[in-house]
């Protein structure tokens, strides 16, 4: 009997969740294996459509004479690099008429037209030309006749479903000079702008931590930039900051803190003198990481401040007793207990910043050294139009990707065994 | 011990009424006002002096009297520095002025002498002038957003830093942008397509979350616990590593520049973080209430039906809200997906208007008005739900 249940309870589970797992394997599993798939091919944009065989119908009349006509197919092959094989052709006809002749690679049958067209080489072209004549001395309707659409199907080499594959995708990938100069590009942003987002996070809940007249109000405040579309955000500080007619750079000028315009979007290094060293910057890209910070530090915020809000009230009042000051109760009871959340924080930002497109895509367009690893996979894929290359810079990013979530499994197992 | 507090007590308290008037004086630059020093010498060195005759002043008078007395010194002193200035800004110095002593009043010479009460005041300040800063720093940019789209570019190029609005222009003068953008860039039908997708996104993801949650969070079969953790790694995978094979495999398909592809792709990527919610959730309901479902003869639909879905309701407005946010927001695979403006959304059509030609720059900000408003309102509006939406989801950003 509970046998029985529990091969029930099962099939109902199946039942329940193979939709999702479907859904899910085919739109994220399966791309990202057919990634891997993709990155050994020499695959371009141009490559991805299908090469298809098609006619265009044209319709003549002969000389007055009523009960002929002429019907003209133009056949081409639509791609400009693939051949296609074995192309077949369809078209029907009305009623009472049949062709004058034809030639063999044609049949006339039961009011359809069939032909056996053969190979097309790419950028094939040929006319096909048939006299038709009325079988009842009617006259033949030309609208009737272009009515129908011919049908043409054929067989053609998919690039991507080949068994040809090249290493050279990967090859230039890791000896492409910039590859060392992308790869700490990436890192910089990551890691400043985790770190920015997490320490600007600890701030804000400190705050909002304390009782103060619209504290509520605060809170969703600190949340908008998160919640805001990227794409507005992203052009609303790009108006901000532009050189001549931004906001930023006139009120700084304005003020004479600033002497000229700085472009702080376009401008890659900016040399500064700190304590009579020169140091040279990187301006584009330390300004991507402020909007980095600002757009994502509500999320730590959010967590730390759910955190804070858990720690007991006793532990303050104890260290009020004994006369700890400020600083003190911070490092030695707040810190503390808000440390497991940031290093699972930090972990998870890490890895989302690492994979942040859409802000520099935006801001910048990857200009001006702020070119990072994903920014890469859409200039090889789509500017450049080399899918294939594009394929091995998201493999490179997989890879990093499943170090990044080893370590972060390994920490939360850590976590978990603590508890 | 005393002198040093009464010290840091002035020069912090100064420095923080110096910082909440500059962020007010550039707020009157940003009106078209012509303001080019913020007088920092001058300023501060009052501010110091006022603090001290605040503390020497103590409690020994009416507290509303001394503020009022002290904002109104500090107005009058800044209104003889600076020059031409209209009389609202300085009730504006008033006003700064008098939150600031509201603030500082109950200090005085015995609160300095107790321990800690540097640090204490310095934290104190530290927060007032964090809210403040976090404030503009945030709201800034949402500001300007808002007032370029009341603008014309002739005016914003000539002077940049005139924020001010002339409301005597009338209001189809003022919201011009909005109509043009409407009328001429055909942000209704971008609106739609937005809608359209972010609640299909919504309805579908439910109806194939629920049931796949209900099964990880209740019922026993080969195989769960993998699922369970698969789900949390699926997550961590970025749209960007699947851009490429979905591209090419939609285009192979036909199913790009159609609002179906984009349905199937975003369901699929909140799926994940939506079974892992709601399944959360579902472990929390007390299993003896479904059990008196199947006494009752309830089959597996009954209980998702009417028992789970009805006290659930909570979770799945936070799930639906969620998703819901990332649909509209998203960007990526609107770029990659859709290149023809008959089935362009809210964000996609705003790149465009960016990319495209030189668009004027208050159609582009009205643009991103239009895109920015309804979220924020729906986030004001649900906030609750939306924020344990965004804490549980917030793994992925």
């Amino acid at each position: 009997m509970s046998s029985k249940l529990a091969k029930i309870e099962k099939r109902t589970a199946y039942l329940l969740i193979l939709p999702s797992v479907f859904l899910v394997f085919s739109i994220i599993l399966f791309p990202i294996f057919s990634n891997i798939w993709i990155s050994f091919k020499n695959v371009e944009l141009k490559d991805l459509r299908i090469p298809e065989p098609r006619a265009k119908k044209l319709v003549k009349s002969i000389n007055d004479n009523l009960n002929q006509i002429k019907v003209i197919y133009k056949l081409r092959n639509s791609s400009l690099t693939q051949e296609i094989t074995n192309v077949k052709f369809k078209d029907k006809y009305s009623d009472n008429i049949e062709p004058i002749s034809l030639n063999n690679k044609c049949q006339f049958k039961s009011n359809l037209l069939k032909c056996e067209l053969g190979n097309w080489p790419k950028k094939y072209r040929e006319n096909l030309e048939i006299v038709f004549k009325s079988t009842n001395n009617q006259e033949i309707s030309k609208k009737e006749l272009k009515s129908y659409k011919p049908k043409l199907s054929g067989k053609s080499q998919n690039i991507l479903l080949t068994y040809e594959f090249t290493l050279n995708n990967f090859k230039k990938v890791i000896k492409d000079k910039a590859f060392i100069d992308l790869l700490s590009t990436t890192f910089y942003y990551t890691f400043f702008g985790t770190i920015g987002a997490i320490v600007f996070g600890i701030l804000a809940a400190q705050m909002v931590n304390q009782k103060f007249f619209g504290r509520t109000f605060m809170r969703s405040v600190l949340l908008f930039p998160y919640v805001a579309p990227v794409v507005a955000l992203a052009y609303t500080w790009e108006l901000l900051l532009d050189p001549t007619s931004g906001t930023l750079n006139n009120l700084l000028i304005n003020y004479q803190i600033i002497d000229g315009p700085i472009n702080l979007l376009g401008q890659k290094y900016v040399t500064l003198n700190i304590l009579g060293f020169d140091v040279k910057l990187r301006l584009a890209l330390t300004t991507v990481i402020i909007f980095e910070i600002w757009r994502y530090f509500p999320l730590a915020f959010l967590f730390i401040l759910a955190r804070l809000q858990a720690v007991p009230k006793e532990l303050y009042e104890a260290a009020d007793v004994d006369g700890a000051n400020p600083i003190q109760k911070f490092l030695n009871i707040t810190l503390p207990q808000i440390l497991a959340v940031i290093s699972i924080l930090f972990m998870i930002r890490f890895i989302w910043n690492f994979n942040k497109f859409e802000d520099i895509f935006l801001l910048t367009g990857g200009a001006s050294g702020t070119r990072t690893l994903p920014i890469n996979v859409y200039q090889q894929g789509f500017s450049i139009g080399d899918i294939g290359m594009g394929s091995a810079v998201s493999i490179v990013i997989v890879v990093f990707l499943l170090i990044f979530m080893f370590i972060y499994f390994k920490l939360l197992g850590k976590r978990a065994d603590e508890n | 011990m005393k002198i040093k507090n009464i010290f840091t007590y002035c020069f912090i308290s100064s420095l923080f009424l110096f910082s909440l008037i500059c962020i007010w004086k550039i707020l009157v630059t940003l009106q078209g006002i012509e303001l080019i020093n913020f007088n920092f010498n001058k300023l501060f060195t009052f501010g110091i002096v006022l603090c001290t005759i605040n503390l020497l002043i103590g409690k020994k008078f009416n507290l509303n009297i001394k503020i009022i007395l002290l904002a109104l010194l500090f107005s009058i002193f800044d209104y003889f520095i600076s020059t031409n200035l209209p009389i609202w800004y300085s009730f504006g110095i008033f006003l700064i002025s008098l939150f600031f002593f509201n603030n500082i009043k109950n200090y005085d010479k015995n609160f300095l002498s107790k321990n800690h009460s540097s640090q204490k005041l310095f934290f104190n300040f530290l927060t007032l002038f964090g809210i403040t800063l976090f404030s503009f720093v945030i709201l800034f940019p949402f500001y300007m957003m808002l007032v370029t789209s009341f603008k014309t570019q002739a005016l914003l190029l000539l002077n940049p830093l005139d924020f001010s609005i002339n409301f005597a222009q009338g209001l189809p003068e003022l919201f011009k942008s909005y109509f043009i953008v409407f009328k001429d860039y055909n942000f209704g039908r971008y609106m739609l397509t937005s809608t359209i997708v972010s609640l299909g996104t919504v309805i579908i993801t439910l109806i194939f979350a629920i049931p796949a949650a209900y099964a990880v969070a209740r019922l026993n079969f080969f195989g769960k616990n993998f699922l369970s953790t698969s789900i949390l790694i699926i997550y961590l995978f970025p749209a960007i590593v699947l851009v490429i094979p979905l591209y090419t495999i939609f285009s192979q398909l036909g199913l790009r520049n159609s609002i179906e592809g984009l349905l199937i792709v975003y369901t699929a990527t909140t799926l994940p973080v939506a079974i892992y919610m709601l399944q959360g959730y579902f472990k929390s309901i007390p299993k003896e209430l479904e059990e008196a479902g199947i006494i009752d003869g309830q089959n597996w639909l009954g209980i998702i039906f009417k028992i789970i879905l009805p006290l659930s309701l909570p979770a799945i407005s936070s799930v639906a809200l969620y998703v819901f946010m990332i649909a509209w927001n998203e960007f990526l695979f609107s770029l990659m997906f859709l290149d023809r403006p008959n089935t362009f959304t809210l964000s996609r059509a705003i790149q465009f208007l960016n990319v495209g030609a030189e668009t004027p720059r208050q159609y582009l900000m009205a643009g991103s008005v239009v895109v920015t408003l309804p979220i924020l309102i729906i986030f004001v509006y649900f906030e609750k739900y939306l924020v344990s939406g965004l804490t549980a989801g917030s793994v992925k950003g």
